[in-house]
Parts: C-alpha cells; structure tokens; sequence
C-alpha cells in the first residue's frame, strides 16, 4: 500500500491537470464553434467535448480507445485492435529474430577472442549512432526488392533491440567468477559444461534486465518503419494518418495503445523471469 | 567470377590478420583491431557493390557515398543547422536540465519520490517519439516542435537515473556531513549531487542519441523543406541513396562525437570515481 498510494495520487493529479488544461488549450476553437451568446461556462464545457480538440480530454481518448477497440470486427481497418495486433506482431517478430542473433553474437564474443577484440568496440560505439534513422530508407529499399508487409517492419524492430541484447548477454557470459570456473576446471569440465552449468545460468540475470531495454526498442522500431510506407497498417499508420488528417482523437489513442503495448511488453518479460525465478528456486 | 576470388581472398587474408591482431594485448593493438575491420567491412562492401553491379538505389558503394558527401556539403551543413543545432541541443539541454531540476525538487518528499519515480521509469519506456505529430499539431511545422520532442524524450531518463543517483550516499558520508553542522543545502550541493553525477552523466549520454533519435523521427511527421529526418525520408522516397547514408553518417558521427565528449567531460567531473583509478 505504501508503494501504491503515491503512484496513484501522482496519476489522479497528472489526469486532473489533463483535464484542465483542455480548457484553456481548446478554448479558441470552442470560442469560434459557438454562437455570440454563449457564457463562458457554455465554452468551458465545449472544450471538452470537441471532434478535433487540440488536447482530447482523458475522457474523449478513452471513449475513442474503448469505441475503436470494440466497436469495429478485428480485422476491420478501423479496429484500433486491427493496428495494434499488426505493431505487435512486427514487433515481436523482430524481437524474436534479435534474441536469437543476440545471444549468438554474444557467445560467439565470449569464445573466440578474435570476435571480442573485434566487434566488442563497434557494439559498445552502435549505442551512440541513432540507428533508427536507417529505418526510412531499409523499408524503401526492401520494399523495391519485393520484400514488403511485415518482415522490414520486423527487421527494423531487430535491429533495434539486437545491441542490448548483444551487450547485456556479453556480460552477463562474463558474470562468472574465475574461481568457479577454475572450480569446473578441477572438475575436469568440457566447455560446453561450463558453458551449460555455469555460464547461461549466470547470464541470465543480466538477459532479463537487457530484454527489459530492448521489448519497448522493439516497440519503437516498429512504429517509425511504419511511417515511410504511405501509413498503410499499424500504430505507426494510425499515427500518420491522424496527423495528416488532424485526428487528434486517433492520434492520442494510437499513442496510449503504444503505451500499452510497452507495458505489456515488460509485464511479459518480468512474467517469464518470475517464472524462472519459481523454477531455479527462488533466486535468479 | 573474379570478384568472388577477390572477396574470397579479402575475406581470408582479413580474417588471418585480424585473429593475429587480437592476440596482442597491448593498447595500440586493441584500437587497431576493430579499426581494421571496419576498414575491411568497407573494401567488402565496395568491391562487392562494383563487382557484382549492385544496383545503386538498393546499396551505393562506399565511394559513392563519400561522393555524394563532399558534393552535398551545403545541404548537409543547412540539415544539421537545422536539426542538431535548433532542435536537439536545445531540446537536450532544456529536458535534461528540467530532469535533473525535477528530480532535486521531488528529494525533499519522500512521499512524491515514490510516487513520481515509478510512473517516471514507465514512462521512459514507453514509445515517446510517438508525440511527435501531436507536438506538431502544437508548436507548428519548424524547429520548435521537434525541439519539443526532444525535451519529453530526455526528460524522463534523466528524472529517474538523477532520482536514483541522489540516493546513492550511504550512511556513512551523510553522518559525517552532519558532524560538520551541515544543512540539506550544504550536504545536497557538496555531497549528494556530486555522488549523483556518474548517474547524471549517464542519463546524458543515454540522452544525447535519445534526442538525435527524436528530432529525426519527429521530421518524418511534417516539416520545412530541411532538416536531417526530412533529408532521409524524402530521399530515400526517391531512391537517391548516396545523399540518405550520407545523412546517416552525419547523425552517426554526431552521435559518436557528443558521447566522446561527454565521457571526457565525465571522467574531469568525477574523476575521484572509482572506476577511473
């Protein structure tokens, strides 16, 4: 309870505030809809409910989120579900790809020197490069080899995510300590039972962690591939569009659905770890 | 046929002599390494790109790319103008510094720290660049919209690691600072923000490709005709590839530049840490 109430007085106030700030942000428009005798308490409460406000109050963005959510059959293009599912799969697709690349990349790194000598300072210097700025011309050039739909979406997401992965495996790999390797050693263990027995175990703690940073990367690459493909499908799309059309309604509810999905994102990773945890017997 | 043995031939003499190059410890070896094989990506790429005729608009060759560079050079100059110097240094420098503010202010409430820190690191994980069309419908088509942007994406890093790193003081220092008759102002100014700074710092860092990042993504949104995102986007729509990576190796070295400089930066501010010694 105590680690509770904080939180949801902080967002009863940042809602409260939301509110009010959508009356003097759409006070102009509401000014211009309506007629000469209007009082200002006739204003204030058309700000609230306007079609293209400037600020949707949280009251509008829920009624459009729960309206387009459930209001349109899931494979309808005007189902917010209909984007969202499509932003997740891309998304997770990439994340998929990204885990698998990662993890190998970093055994790779920890066995073979010549790797580590050699892509450790490029992976360390990727974390400074806005990588995400290649994602406009990866999905035109995909798409004019034919390559369309979800794989560029989906490659973009990898991309993103790949580098924590990559460099929380290499040192979670590490996390060992020399004693208990040199323990396994007197053991007469083959590497691939260090690896097994000592090695994976231990970088685990550090990929959970990691997954945690790449989920919402994922989420994120995802989302702005979208954007250079003329809007057609996605979060990303729905964004777009909303902007172009001045959708203000849509623009917010696309955003609050991302944000979903970012949290589900990482109430999924911290599940997976929970039940890893049960399973090693209470610790990580 | 021949441009297969001549990667071929790459490829093995590169590899033997970069696991040579890794087998010496020494500092001139260890920069060398990743050097070389950088270098060895790049012949990779251009003499695959010229031997097997790739087309230009699905990978240019590296010497096309520097080309395209040096003939764009005003562009490029006018892009970055537009981007790094409107946008993302003042957006960096306003959502870092109000992070960094916010995170002082909320010390002195327990209650608000735990109540504003977790909904913080949730919010830092969230898709934030998706602001970008709302914050354009708000501060119009020009710099200050992405400027805008910039400051919400690096707001929240900073409010959390600064938030974390104003906690870090153990008990130890704190009592000692007491002995000393000093107040909250004395021991926060002369001990707890100091010892925040490593934490600081790598909010920063994080936070300078995170703005790069936002005012790139928020030009594909709607923007005056220049600007680095509106450069890559429009480009890459019309296939003219040289100029799009030449961008990319704009926003690359900015990257790579701003971290290098914030890490010296670093290393003289806290320098007692550690992790230097």
């Amino acid at each position: 309870m105590t680690r509770i109430l904080p939180v949801l007085c902080v967002l009863a106030v940042v809602i409260a505030v939301w509110f009010a700030a959508a009356v003097p942000m759409n006070w102009s428009q509401a000014q211009a809809l309506a007629d000469d005798n209007a009082t200002w308490t006739d204003l204030a409460e058309a700000t609230q409910t306007l079609g293209r406000p400037l600020l949707p109050t949280p009251a509008q963005v829920a009624t459009e989120m729960v309206a387009t959510l459930v209001g349109y059959p899931v494979n309808s293009p005007r189902s917010l579900l209909h984007h969202a599912l499509i932003t997740a799969w891309e998304a997770s697709l990439g994340f998929v790809i990204s885990l698998a690349a990662g993890i190998a990349l970093a055994i790779g790194i920890v066995h073979v020197r010549t790797l580590d000598r050699t892509l450790m300072p490029w992976l360390v210097a990727s974390q400074a490069i806005p990588v995400l700025a290649i994602a406009p011309m990866v999905v035109v050039v995909l798409g004019n080899i034919g390559l369309t739909g979800v794989l560029p979406k989906a490659l973009i997401a990898g991309w993103l995510s790949f580098f924590p992965i990559a460099t929380g495996m290499v040192k979670g790999l590490r996390s060992s300590e020399v004693t208990q390797r040199d323990l396994l050693h007197t053991y007469n263990a083959t590497p691939t039972q260090i690896f097994a027995k000592l090695r994976w175990p231990a970088a685990l703690s550090f990929l959970f962690p990691a997954m945690k940073v790449a989920a919402p990367l994922a989420l994120v690459g995802a989302i702005v591939a979208e954007l250079p493909t003329g809007a057609q499908a996605g979060l990303g799309a729905r964004l777009l569009t909303g902007s172009y059309y001045g959708l203000t309604l849509q623009i917010w509810s696309a955003l609050l659905m991302a944000a979903f999905l970012a949290v589900l994102a990482i109430a999924l990773v911290d599940g997976a770890q929970a039940l890893l945890v049960r399973a090693r017997g209470g610790r990580l | 046929m021949i441009t297969t043995l001549i990667l071929l031939i790459s490829v093995l003499t590169g590899s033997a002599a970069l696991v040579l190059l890794a087998r010496n410890d020494s500092r001139v070896f260890r920069i060398a390494t990743p050097v070389v094989f950088g270098l060895l990506m790049l012949w990779l790429w251009q003499a695959a790109c010229v031997g097997y005729h790739v087309p230009f608009v699905l990978l240019p060759p590296p010497s096309d790319i520097g080309v395209a560079f040096v003939t764009h050079i005003p562009m490029l100059a006018a892009d970055f103008r537009q981007t790094v110097l409107r946008a993302v240094i003042p957006g960096w420098l306003i959502g870092s510094g109000a992070g960094l503010l916010a995170a002082i202010a909320l010390d002195g409430s327990p209650f608000l720290r735990r109540g504003v820190l977790p909904l913080g690191s949730l919010v830092s994980a969230m898709p934030i660049v998706g602001i970008a069309p709302i914050m354009v419908m708000w501060f119009g088509f020009d710099w200050q919209s992405k400027a805008a942007v910039v400051v919400l994406m690096t707001f929240f890093p900073m409010l959390v690691n600064a938030g974390a790193g104003l906690v870090q003081t153990g008990a130890m220092e704190a009592d000692l600072m007491r002995t000393y008759g000093a107040g909250y102002r004395t021991t926060l100014l002369k001990l707890r923000l100091p010892s925040a700074m490593p934490f600081v710092f790598n909010a920063l860092k994080l936070n300078a490709t995170l703005a790069l990042i936002g005012a790139i993504v928020a030009e594909f949104f709607g923007t005056p005709i220049v600007g680095m995102g509106f450069r890559i986007s429009t480009e890459a729509a019309r296939l003219d590839l040289g100029v799009v990576w030449a961008e990319i190796v704009v926003a690359a070295a900015v990257g790579t530049l701003s971290f290098a400089l914030l890490s010296l930066l670093e290393r003289a501010v806290t320098f007692w840490h550690p992790s230097y010694h």
